[in-house]
């Protein structure tokens, strides 16, 4: 019972990993596709300015799941980083170069050594997602023992395995499009707004066609898996493509307009945790798939998974409503982007606003931002 | 407690397989993080310091200085964040047996670390984008969770860490895991004395680091208010922390003494269980002689129990393949890292006597050599402290429970990763300083270019982007 308690939360850790630090890969896929400095400033700057304040917090998620997972599943955490070492590895390495890529092309003034951290920054981007999408498909498949002594390279180049891996950069790159697309519509820039419109459609259906591909593959790969997600988990598969065709009709349909960017949003994000959610309900209860090792047997002793569930119950008090103030705050236009960077000199939207002129905020400014804060905060609480 | 299947086991792997290039690499990635970990639980401190006298008393050097100090903690933070994660990676990667028989118990106190990592995150989030924007004390205070999750975050690595060193707090049957107790675990009996030297020595680090930066500005000439805030800013917090800080490292000493003997023993150079042992300072230990010491009688004993008659428990109470494999390293290291800190007191001492005295900092210009060269030293100082901790423990990774080659991982090609993280981890250790400097020349070109026209017509549009106007 309580190995199947971490294991939703482990899942949900994963649906945010993805929902949130996926997006922020997904902006380096299209920084990586925005085309010459000249075509591409509107785009690189909305992409900086939108990821910079938010994809550090987002990035800890990944931190969160590993270190459940090596907690609640300490035998199946070693096997998979035994097995999969290599694409692991890979993905690391997109991780430490994207981030310190994209930290150092702010403070860079050169443009030839700017330009090389924005493309380290961008092609390492893909890195993360494909190499994680391979080792999600390893497991997938059953591609990974339940007790491993050495690396495997069949067990994540498989069709499978590949096929996962580009879906997951064309799902980060899709969710990236939807959430640019609202905030291009939120500073009222309509050809930006159009610019990610488009390439989040295109994102829709590539990765609606990679996910239907993947479904197919995983029918030889391991048909016990694909009987299920055609089995009891179909509602949540078939949730994800209403979701996907949803987004790309409501990007249609707001694409002269304001249109509904909070609205797409959500169900975007919503698509990509029923695909999510998809995956964990086909496996359950089997962690590992083409082994025994369950949920249940997997186990960490009761008293560690205790832990594990104050601490996530600690987590949603603590920092769910700490995230709610970093998007609201980030929502209402109050964290900018770094002062020093040609790329925000190059910004189309509006002058940051100011907090009254002389610059000691007076009483009122004061007083609307604490108010702002206790909304964000109760609003986060009644939503629990 | 030491288990006869360890033994074989230790003896099988040997010190061939991936053992060393795994360690080594895991000594590669840890040693360069920890500075950026130091960084990232003082640094917002100390910009905080900066910017609480900047709003209080309107000090506009002060207020100014946060703002740029924030710039590069923006920096810091971004690699610090990424090199965290190739050691949560690196411990499956590096350690899968580690993770399999212990992840249990240890992922406990990691995972109280995660809760923190994310509130780090998260206001820094707001903390370093939110100047300008954000109403100033409003910005203060969101800068104060970063600063406090620092501290918890810090308490709950080390708490992983000083397990490793004192493991307790569950039971085992026939390898494998069957209960915890989370509170023992994170409280375990080397978390008392490494919680706190830990959290002082980041403090130190930034602090003497900072100091450092400002002090090798004013032995260029730049003498001038800005400076010295910066210097002092930095400087004072260090210092003041300093004699605690080695109180708190004498008492872990004797802690370790009766924790980890064998540890100590190589610490201090005591082959056999004596009492009247003597200090060695300096001196490096080969095929049992030691060449180029100098011994103080009955100094040991008195420093381990405070009297010349106490018994220290030397190295030869365990069989040679359970000794740490380079007794003179650790004993080096040691010694480096006690006289840098009695040195570091000293400059503090320096200054605080120019200020009883003459109400100001010392004007000769060693003292701002020694200033200058602070934050290098506290960093050789606490890298130094490391190496005892972890070479010291040897060849355990869980003190008496589980050997560090039973622990590697059984994959090839670690000397692979092991190349291209060195290759890697320079590179980005040299931007992360040219860009650190490249902005510190940016801003004397602003405030040269202000210090030129102090009555001329307003900045242009860029420059009051760049500038603080208005605070």
């Amino acid at each position: 019972m309580a190995a199947d308690v971490v294991g939703g939360i482990l899942l949900a850790g994963i649906t945010l990993y993805a929902v949130l630090g996926g997006a922020d890969f997904g902006g380096g896929l299209w920084d990586l596709l925005a085309g010459t400095t000249a075509r591409g400033r509107a785009p690189r700057a909305l992409i900086d300015e939108s990821i910079t304040p938010v994809w550090e917090a987002n990035h800890v998620w990944l931190v969160f799941d590993l270190v459940i997972f090596w907690t609640a599943f300490p035998h199946a955490f070693a096997a998979v980083m035994t097995t999969l070492a290599l694409p692991l590895w890979l993905a690391l390495a997109g991780i430490v170069l994207r981030g310190a890529g994209f930290a150092f092309r702010k403070e860079i003034t050169r443009p030839s050594l700017q330009r090389a951290a924005g493309a380290t920054f961008a092609f390492s981007s893909l890195l993360t997602p494909f190499f994680m999408g391979t080792v999600i498909g390893a497991i997938a498949t059953g591609a990974v023992p339940a007790v491993a002594s050495h690396a495997r390279l069949a067990a994540w180049t498989s069709p499978t395995a590949l096929l996962a891996g580009f879906l997951f950069v064309a799902t980060c790159g899709y969710l990236a499009a939807v959430y640019l697309t609202g905030e291009a519509g939120r500073r009222g820039d309509r050809r930006l707004q159009a610019y990610f419109t488009y390439r989040a459609q295109a994102a829709a259906i590539v990765a609606g066609a990679l996910s239907l591909a993947t479904l197919a593959e995983l029918r030889n790969a391991n048909p016990a898996l694909y009987a299920r997600l055609t089995g009891r988990a179909l509602p949540l598969v078939i949730t994800a493509g209403v979701c996907g065709l949803a987004v790309v009709v409501l990007l249609a349909a707001g694409r002269r307009g304001p249109g509904w960017p909070s609205l797409t949003r959500v169900i975007a994000a919503l698509g990509v945790a029923a695909v999510v959610w998809g995956w964990g309900v086909a496996q359950y209860p089997v962690l590992l798939p083409g082994t025994p090792v369950t949920l249940a047997n997997a186990g960490a002793p009761p008293a560690t998974m205790v832990a594990i569930i104050a601490i996530f119950i600690a987590a949603v008090l603590l920092v769910g409503p700490s995230f709610a103030l970093l998007f609201s705050l980030q929502s209402r236009r109050l964290l900018g982007a770094g002062e020093q960077g040609a790329l925000t000199a190059a910004t189309p939207a509006g002058r940051p606003r100011r907090p009254s002129p002389n610059g000691h905020p007076g009483p009122t400014a004061r007083s609307a931002t604490l108010g702002m804060i206790a909304i964000a905060v109760i609003r986060r609480l009644r939503h629990h | 407690m030491v288990t006869r299947v360890d033994g074989m086991r230790l003896l099988a792997a040997g010190v061939g397989g991936d053992v060393v290039p795994a360690r080594a690499q895991m000594a590669t990635t840890l040693g360069f993080h920890i500075i950026l970990a130091c960084l990232g639980i003082a640094l917002p401190t100390v910009v905080l310091l900066a910017e609480f006298i900047g709003l209080r008393r309107h000090d506009e050097t002060a207020f100014r200085l946060a703002q740029r100090w924030s710039q590069g903690m923006a920096v810091l933070i971004a690699v610090g964040a990424v090199t965290g994660t190739v050691l949560s990676f690196e411990m499956g990667l590096l350690w899968p047996g580690l993770m399999r028989r212990y992840g249990a118990v240890l992922g406990f106190p990691f995972g109280v670390e995660g809760l923190f990592f994310f509130l780090e995150a998260i206001f820094a989030g707001i903390y370093l984008w939110g100047w300008r924007r954000l109403p100033g004390w409003t910005h203060w205070w969101s800068g104060v969770p970063i600063a406090v999750s620092g501290i918890l975050g810090a308490m709950s690595v080390i708490a992983v860490n000083s397990w490793m060193n004192q493991p307790g707090g569950f039971t085992q049957r026939g390898g494998r895991i069957v209960s915890i107790n989370p509170w023992q675990v994170y409280f375990n009996r080397a978390a008392i004395y490494e919680m706190p030297h830990m959290i002082l020595a980041a403090y130190m680090v930034t602090g003497f680091l900072v100091a450092g930066v400002y002090a090798a500005g004013i032995l260029r000439g730049r003498q001038d208010r800005y400076h010295y805030t910066g210097f002092a800013l930095g400087f004072v917090p260090a210092a003041v922390l300093t004699p605690f800080q080695i109180f708190v490292g004498d008492t872990a000493a004797r802690a370790i003494a009766h924790g980890q003997p064998v540890k100590f023993a190589s610490m201090e150079y005591v082959p056999r269980t004596s009492r009247h042992v003597p200090e060695w300072l300096g001196g490096a230990y080969v095929n049992g002689h030691i060449y180029g010491g100098v011994k103080i009688p009955y100094l040991d004993s008195l420093l381990a129990g405070f009297g010349p008659g106490t018994k220290v428990i030397g190295w030869e109470i365990v069989p040679a393949a359970y000794r740490p494999p380079v007794v003179w390293l650790i004993h080096l290291c040691f010694d480096v890292m006690v006289t840098l800190a009695f040195l570091l007191l000293l400059a503090g001492l320096w200054a605080l006597y120019e200020w009883w005295r003459r109400r100001r900092l010392p004007p000769q210009r060693p003292f701002w050599w020694a200033g200058a060269v602070s934050g290098v030293a506290a960093v050789v100082a606490m890298e130094c402290g490391w190496v005892v901790t972890e070479v010291g423990r040897q060849p355990w990774v869980v003190y008496q429970l589980q050997t560090t080659a039973a622990a590697a991982t059984t994959n090839g090609g670690v000397i692979t990763s092991l190349s291209i993280i060195i290759g890697v981890y320079a590179v980005l250790g040299t931007a992360t300083i040219l860009i650190l400097r490249m902005m510190a020349r940016r801003w004397r070109r602003t405030d040269a270019v202000e210090a030129a026209v102090p009555y001329g017509p307003n900045p242009a549009p860029q420059d009051l982007t760049e500038g603080e106007v208005g605070r």
